[in-house]
């Protein structure tokens, strides 16, 4: 049976009705795709913040059911699996035999295939690169019922645009994904405050290379001189010895934390620039210089705790702005969207920056040897998107681009100014779905599918 | 004692949340359905999961003059002999459809009722004869009293709560027990379009598992679950019929 829901991304901004659907084997949604002309854009659990995946004239087909394992190999750590397994999932099971994800975005809850499909980064990004960088392969379902193995030497187009392409080159049916050997599930890591937005790119110039993981909070309501103040983080993978005592017989196992449910949607006041300032200003002041062990879970997924917690921003919803600015411009840059955003009256509430090493796998992949900053802004309707105008401005000038996966409010044109792979793109996705069948709200608005 | 279960309908929402539950515990499952993609998948998953023993075998529950070959099937994998099955497959569509389309009527007690029984009889010879052993079978709610809006789904159900009833009677002499368990909505990929997922009385499939498990480990009779399905059972059956027969439910 079609059902239909009023589906959003993470940010709960615009939700729209869509026609859903669930389908549990490949199979299924082979005969769906080939039977039904309806266009389409596949679902994985929805974290994405903006409209990428949502459809509201056609369907949106959940891929939550493809959930299994299907190979693992315990010498080489070579995992297959179904598009629509979770990371959390993976951790659960291989994490306790030693293995770990490549790299992991924010939050757990994401599918392999939504990895793929955002070219999802990691606090390791500047040493190890994106997500994509550790799928060896997938199979990959084309509009025509096609199924094709796609790898870097086999298909290699489709490999390329399928990562990083927002789901819009076709449905990923399984992939092939390279875990890492580990010995612990702890990360020992060096807290370090910095005064103000220079100091932070100095000590990220100084310090980062050093470390496995590096990210860093910022302070984003403060003004003037301590504009841009943050507090580090540095992180290497813990060594068994460095295990805190209660842990030591079991270095890879953590005691689940109890997860909490936001019940309801904060009223839209609850977060408001006072209240974002008052948490900032704790939040610097409660970080000083230190080193400690941190578990894998809050380490990596300090917000997943909070099952929900985009309801904090109640019932408007928020976006997030992520914004990658290469080396030679991102101080500059970075300090006119700080300044830009104070000065339209905003506060971000998380405001996370970090370094990222060279070279995009995907065609439309976000991440190149830079800098990026991701900001959260409450929806607060015509004054947010005057605020993203600008600040698209400020990221173009600077040869910057945006995050898709984050994306809620640009526009065609400065999209294509910060993508100009698009066209190439466009060739490759003409090529095996003329009939433009598989779209998103966010590929209309973007106009990287043009329906005719 | 180590258990061998099998899943009939092993591909269904509530089958694919109980057989990891129960491999979680340690059983080595046997998984019968027709899609085989899924079952190899299935298979495939529970071993890198949970490292047991899987085994799956083609079972096709219209196919009634084969249950004899399916079950003997299920008999010979390398999962090792069963100790105890459960009956998860079911076919649900929209009350109008079954309304208007005989076929459709005609598919709801073929699969609920008439296959189901070809299959436990089969079951209940083999535990009779080991002298022990468990059988659950999944029926419904909406056995427990016809409704405008669901009631030849729940007719077929009442047919095999009735029936589960009478073979619990007959083989509890024997050392082999049967549990008929009553799920109330659960979310699942047959119930999605059918019911309202947002209501408070929706269940995921894992908690139904999870029920089910305990309910199979602590040999209950009757489970309803969730638990509070009991009590809105008694509500519905307790109305009058000359008050009920006006209700909009």
């Amino acid at each position: 049976m079609p059902s239909i829901e009023n589906l959003s991304g993470w940010g709960n901004y615009d939700q729209r009705k869509c026609l859903t659907k669930y389908l549990n084997s490949s199979s299924a949604l082979r005969h769906w795709v080939t039977s039904n002309g309806d266009s389409f854009i596949a679902r994985g659990f929805g974290r994405s913040y903006g409209d990428a995946a949502i459809n509201s004239t056609g369907h949106v087909l959940h891929q939550c059911y493809r959930n299994r394992f299907l190979v693992f190999d315990e010498a080489s750590g070579k995992l297959i699996c179904e598009a629509g397994v979770s990371l959390a999932d993976i951790i659960s099971v291989f994490l306790p035999r030693g293995w770990f994800l490549p790299t992991t975005p924010g939050t757990k809850f994401v599918s392999v295939g939504g990895a793929i499909a955002a070219d999802v980064h990691g606090k390791n990004h500047h040493v190890d690169g994106s997500w994509g960088k550790f799928v060896q392969s997938f199979e990959l379902l084309l509009p025509n019922g096609e199924v094709k193995h796609c790898s870097r030497i086999q298909n290699q187009d489709l490999f390329r645009s399928t990562i990083g392409g927002m789901g819009l080159t076709g449905i990923i049916l399984t992939a092939e994904i390279q875990l890492i050997p580990v010995k612990t599930a702890w990360v020992k890591v060096d807290y370090k405050r910095t005064k103000d937005l220079n100091d932070t790119f100095a000590i990220f110039a100084k310090d980062a290379a050093k470390y496995r993981y590096s990210v860093a909070w910022i302070d984003c309501v403060s003004k003037g001189k301590s504009m841009g103040r943050s507090v580090c983080m540095f992180g290497n993978d813990a060594d068994k010895k460095e295990v805190p005592n209660l842990y030591r017989q079991t270095p890879l196992s953590v005691t689940p934390k109890r997860n909490k449910t936001v019940l309801f949607d904060f009223p839209n006041w609850v977060l408001n620039p006072l209240s974002t300032k008052v948490f900032n200003f704790l939040y610097y002041a409660g970080n000083k210089n230190c080193t400690k062990l941190v578990d894998y879970d809050s380490f990596f997924y300090p917000l997943d705790s909070i099952l929900n917690w985009n309801r904090i921003y109640g019932t408007r919803g928020f976006v997030q702005y992520q914004a990658f600015l290469p080396p030679k411009n991102a101080e500059k840059g970075y300090r006119k969207i700080l300044e830009q955003i104070t000065k339209a009256g905003f506060a971000s509430f998380l405001a996370v920056f970090k370094s990222c090493g060279s070279g995009r796998e995907g065609l439309l992949s976000f991440l190149d040897e830079g800098y990026t900053l991701a900001l959260d802004l409450p929806n607060t309707g015509e004054n947010l998107q005057a605020l993203s105008r600008e600040l698209d401005k400020i990221v173009i000038e600077n040869e910057g681009r945006l995050y898709l996966a984050k994306d809620a409010l640009t526009d065609s044109t400065s999209f294509a100014q910060m993508y100009p792979q698009l066209p190439e793109f466009k060739l490759v996705k003409a090529k095996i779905d003329p009939r433009q069948q598989i779209i998103s709200e966010q590929a209309r608005r973007l106009k990287i599918v043009e329906e005719k | 004692m180590k258990e061998t279960t099998v899943i009939f309908g092993a591909t269904s929402g509530i089958a694919r949340a109980l057989a990891n539950e129960l491999a979680a515990g340690g059983d080595n499952i046997v998984l019968a359905a027709r899609d085989e993609e899924q079952l190899k998948a299935m298979a495939n998953d529970l071993r890198i999961r949970h490292q047991i023993k899987v085994g799956r075998v083609y079972f096709d529950a219209l196919d009634l003059e084969d249950h004899t070959a399916f079950w003997q099937e299920t008999l010979k994998t390398d999962a090792g002999m069963p100790t105890r099955i459960v009956l998860c497959y079911g076919y649900m569509t929209d009350q109008e459809e079954c309304q208007n389309d005989q076929g459709k009527a005609k598919r709801t007690f073929d699969v609920n009722l008439i296959s189901a029984c070809s299959l436990l009889e089969l079951a209940a010879a083999y535990f009779t004869k080991n002298g022990s052993g468990t059988i659950a079978v999944i029926s419904s709610v909406a056995g427990d009293r016809g409704r405008a809006s669901n009631y030849i789904y729940g007719a077929s159900k009442a047919g095999l709560t009735a029936y589960t009833s009478g073979l619990r009677n007959r083989l509890c002499k024997k050392g082999v027990h049967v549990i008929t368990i009553k799920p109330g909505f659960v979310d699942t990929p047959m119930t999605k379009g059918l019911i309202n997922l947002n209501s408070p009385l929706v269940a995921t499939s894992e908690k139904a598992a999870i029920d089910i498990r305990k309910a199979m480990d602590r040999k209950k009779n009757v489970l309803y679950t969730r638990w509070f399905w009991r009590f809105i059972m008694i509500v519905i059956r307790s109305i009058p019929e000359p008050i009920f027969k006006r209700l909009n439910l």
